[in-house]
């Protein structure tokens, strides 16, 4: 292997343990479920994508092949990860979980929660 | 031909990802990919729901771009936000009023939606009229955030779909 493929390889492998680390860090530290949902869906994409660019960097440098399996784990991660974050949120909302107190807009939840559009008031707001 | 194929395109799709998933190009994996290729949308035609077509497929590129640069910058400010000071954190819900009215573009919106800048949508209204975002990172001015969404992406989706 190169030395210009082992820089690339361990530049991605550093770069990608950073944003996973920080999205796991993310669960501790943020204050509520709704602000918790955003590290792990976010800040892991950017981590597990460098990792699996890695991995098909060392497949190439390695084995001189080209390995596609990394683009269809994207692939299925680009699909699933919102629909995941999706749910989770609407069982919170149904749930009615405590919310960090300075979240804005909370009335917006109990419309949320029965499928309804928002009271006329802020609409009227958000809907210029 | 339609009784056999009822999906052209989810067959070779599918068989793409059976050759895709095996690594291999071999003879017996081609074959298997077919059949389940052709099997597949048979079983699973009654279950469809009809979807508006791809009116313009080749503005998915700049589409899937867009989002991909905003994913890594969404990734940054996430992460600088999760490593900053907590208090400096101001999350809020807003109701998005929506202008598509298809399930399958409204789907591409919000998946797009909870992977790009501090946004995650939660719920939709039952008269498909308003989406309901969680937002990490409240800005003062939230009509901003909704204008953003409006021109990037749902501006976007509707050319794709061309509705």
């Amino acid at each position: 292997m190169s030395f210009g493929f082992e820089l690339a390889i361990s530049i991605l492998l550093v770069i990608g343990g950073i944003f996973i680390f920080v999205g796991s860090f993310g669960l501790l530290r943020l204050p509520d479920f709704y602000t918790r949902l955003h590290a792990p869906t976010k800040a892991t994409t950017v981590g597990l994508g460098s990792i699996l660019l890695c991995s098909m960097l060392t497949a190439y440098a390695t084995e001189g092949r080209f390995s596609i399996s990394e683009l269809l784990i994207t692939l299925f991660l680009v699909i699933t990860a919102p629909v995941v974050a999706h749910m989770l949120a609407k069982v919170a909302m149904h749930h009615k979980v405590r919310m960090f107190a300075k979240t804005k807009h909370t009335e917006l939840v109990d419309t949320a929660r029965m499928q309804q559009p928002p009271a006329s008031d802020s609409s009227s707001k958000l809907d210029s | 031909m339609t009784r056999i194929f009822p999906q052209p395109f989810h067959t070779l799709l599918l068989t793409a990802v059976w050759l895709l998933l095996n690594n291999s190009m071999s003879l017996g994996h081609i074959l298997l990919g077919l059949i389940l290729g052709i099997v597949i949308p048979i079983v699973c035609q009654p279950l469809r729901i009809p979807q508006p077509k791809i009116a313009k497929p080749f503005k998915l590129i700049p589409y899937v771009l867009v989002v991909l640069k905003d994913v890594i910058i969404a990734n940054i400010e996430v992460a600088i936000l999760v490593l900053g000071p907590v208090k400096r954190i101001q999350p809020g819900f807003i109701a998005y009023p929506l202008t598509l009215k298809d399930d399958l573009p409204i789907t591409l919106l919000a998946s797009t939606i909870t992977m790009t800048p501090g946004t995650c949508s939660c719920e939709l209204t039952e008269d498909k009229q308003f989406l309901y975002i969680h937002v990490l990172d409240m800005p003062a001015d939230e009509q901003s955030l909704i204008d953003y969404i409006k021109v990037h992406y749902e501006g976007r989706v509707k050319e794709i779909f061309g509705c």
